[in-house]
């Protein structure tokens, strides 16, 4: 088949500017190809980034027990305790869960909170809002908040407050001002504003205030333990598989970013069925161009399938003659559109840097690999017709053209 | 001298129904290892369609042939395709060399395509053959460049290049100058001469047909002579 392969790279080489035209246009649809690839993608990267990118991937909350009947030793129901408005439950364990959290493969950082309701008052103005306490230099594990402060620092020491733009702005707030934080138990502190952020979304920047772990446990009555814990992934994409580690790890109930987010998984399949129908649409037109080039070749090249056929060239020699000769342009187009591809896509920020009004191209998922092999794959399997078409050229008639 | 080959009864009729045209009507001929024959008629009396069925590019439509002591009518495509490549060679009247190969790469094709590569051995028989057609200057030139004279020595080569058993030659000289043409048929002559290799040449020329030790003439699709 050594023969066969270098009679194929001579057919191609001796109509040279035939040959790049045709390499040329297998090129432009692994071009496309990889194109679309890293526009998909890039935009999923961006769209996932741009909505749970700064919120947990894995939340482990409290769950308030059910209220307990209180029964007499005679058997009679005495009362119930109703399940209060005001948070009860909380993870009272959590110095042992998080090293063992933390060890997980894939878990890139953990941060404990406790979380309620409050009242935000300066003067005569009121505010509602949600309060979220972290421990101090964990900030920004979870929330980029170091990414969005605006003024002054995310640092949370006890006594210090930092809340969104429009909550300063609505309550004409500047910083190193003291606030009356009230809590929905009650317990109120003085808290000094030490920065304001502003991270786009409203409703966060109107509603949110985040304050120490030690200034959380005073104004929600919480000595010990946390209401919460989240995770971060290194991929958010693996949340699905890490959540039962972590459940089966601890006992407690992990719930990944998921649940609850079929909208936008739904969102971003449409998004990527469209992308795999623009990619097979390329690769489609690439088997199209390679297979009415190579009939034309067979075409123009009878005679000469007919000496061969005379000379004692079996049929399955033509075949791979000509199914060669698609392999190779798939090859070469292949490895032009895929470094085309990877160079046009240089210039582009890098997934990282991804900012609104740029084109949210990711070069990491070009599918370069993928793009070659499917173009030599595709072009092969567009051989073959003509291929079949060659073997089966009479010699006699063919000679005698 | 033994017989190559022998056809027997040999009828070929092209189409079916009303235009259906019978091309041989039950030829019968035989060939003897190292004869140089000379195949003669009119045009439409059968010549090329006899040498088609001889070089086993196509199948007659009843009647026997045997080559070598084998029978060709049985074989199928793929055993007929071995036996065409290491028994019979061919040289065309329009030479039909391979346009974008060298001289050499085209005479050493028959053998190349049966081993699947280039071996030395074959290179160094096919540059002999072409010095001996008289293109030891010729030997990487394109064959596209060569004069209509030099590719008929080339083809003339490539037909000699797996020392095959018999030649058939349809109006080898019929494109060539008188004196181009004298050339390939001297070669051939000193071939068939030297390597007892059985020619069969099909030509309306009766100088040509005179180079030969027998003239077969064929009319109405019957040996008549």
């Amino acid at each position: 088949m050594l023969y066969a392969l270098k009679i194929a790279a001579r057919y191609l080489t001796a109509n040279k500017a035939q040959t790049a035209l045709l390499v040329v246009g297998v090129a432009v649809g692994v071009f496309i190809f990889i194109f679309m690839s890293a526009l998909i993608g890039g935009l999923a990267e961006f769209i996932l980034s741009r909505t749970v990118g700064d919120i947990s991937h894995i939340t482990i909350e409290a769950e308030a027990a059910d209220p307990a009947l209180l029964i007499a030793p005679e058997g009679h129901l005495l009362s119930v305790i109703e399940k209060g408005r005001t948070r009860t439950a909380k993870l009272t364990e959590t110095a042992t869960w998080l090293p063992l959290i933390e060890a997980v493969p894939g878990v890139k950082a953990v941060s404990q909170q406790i979380t309620g309701a409050g009242f935000l008052t300066r003067g005569a103005q009121v505010s509602q809002v949600s309060v979220t306490g972290v421990e101090p230099g964990r900030e920004s594990a979870i929330l980029n908040l170091g990414g969005y402060m605006v003024e002054g620092q995310e640092r949370l020491s006890s006594g210090v407050i930092v809340l969104g733009r429009k909550l300063a702005d609505d309550l004409a707030l500047s910083l190193r001002q003291t606030l009356r934080l009230e809590s929905s138990n009650g317990v109120t502190a003085l808290l000094t504003l030490g920065g304001i952020y502003r991270t786009g979304d409203g409703r966060m920047d109107e509603g949110r205030v985040f304050v120490s772990l030690s200034t959380a446990r005073t104004l929600f009555a919480m000595p010990q333990g946390v209401t919460r814990i989240e995770i971060k992934l290194d991929d958010l994409n693996a949340a699905d598989a890490i959540a039962p580690r972590i459940r089966a790890l601890t006992g407690l109930d992990a719930a990944p970013w998921t649940d609850g987010a079929e909208q936008l998984m739904e969102a971003l399949n449409a998004q990527a069925q469209t992308g795999y129908f623009l990619k097979t649409f390329a690769l489609i037109t690439i088997v199209i161009g390679v297979a009415s080039a190579l009939l034309l070749s067979t075409y123009r090249r009878r005679p000469e399938i007919g000496i061969m056929r005379a000379m004692g060239a079996p049929r399955g020699f033509v075949v791979f003659v000509f199914v060669a000769q698609g392999g190779l342009i798939g090859l070469m187009g292949g490895v032009m559109g895929a470094t085309l591809g990877y160079l046009a896509l240089l210039p582009f920020p890098s997934r990282d840097a991804f900012r609104p009004g740029t084109l949210p191209l990711d070069i990491t998922q070009g599918s370069y690999g993928l793009a070659i092999a499917l173009t030599v794959v595709g072009a092969i399997l567009a051989s073959i017709l003509p291929a079949r078409s060659a073997a089966r050229v009479d010699p006699v008639t063919a000679i005698g053209q | 001298m033994s017989d190559l080959l022998a056809v027997r009864d040999l009828v070929k009729t092209y189409g079916a129904g009303e235009t259906a045209t019978r091309v041989l009507r039950g030829l019968t001929l035989a060939l003897h290892h190292g004869e140089m024959a000379a195949l003669l008629g009119p045009s439409g009396s059968g010549k090329s369609t006899l040498l088609t069925i001889l070089g086993t590019l196509m199948k007659p439509t009843s009647g026997t042939y045997e080559m070598l002591g084998r029978n060709l009518i049985a074989a199928d495509d793929r055993e007929l395709t071995i036996f065409r490549n290491l028994h019979i060679g061919f040289v065309f009247q329009f030479h039909n060399l391979l346009p974008d190969f060298t001289a050499l790469e085209n005479v050493i094709f028959p053998t190349a395509v049966r081993e699947g590569r280039e071996t030395a051995t074959a290179r160094s028989r096919g540059r002999d053959l072409l010095v001996r057609m008289g293109l030891g200057d010729r030997i990487t030139f394109p064959s596209a460049k060569l004069s209509g004279g030099q590719k008929q020595r080339v083809a003339v080569a490539r037909a000699l290049m797996n020392g095959p058993a018999l030649v058939l030659a349809d109006e080898p000289t019929g494109n060539l100058d008188r004196a181009s043409a004298r050339q390939v048929m001297d070669l051939i002559g000193q071939i068939n001469r030297e390597e007892g290799t059985t020619f069969l040449i099909s030509t309306h020329d009766e100088k040509i047909a005179g180079l030969c030790g027998r003239q077969i003439v064929v009319g109405d699709g019957l040996v008549t002579g």
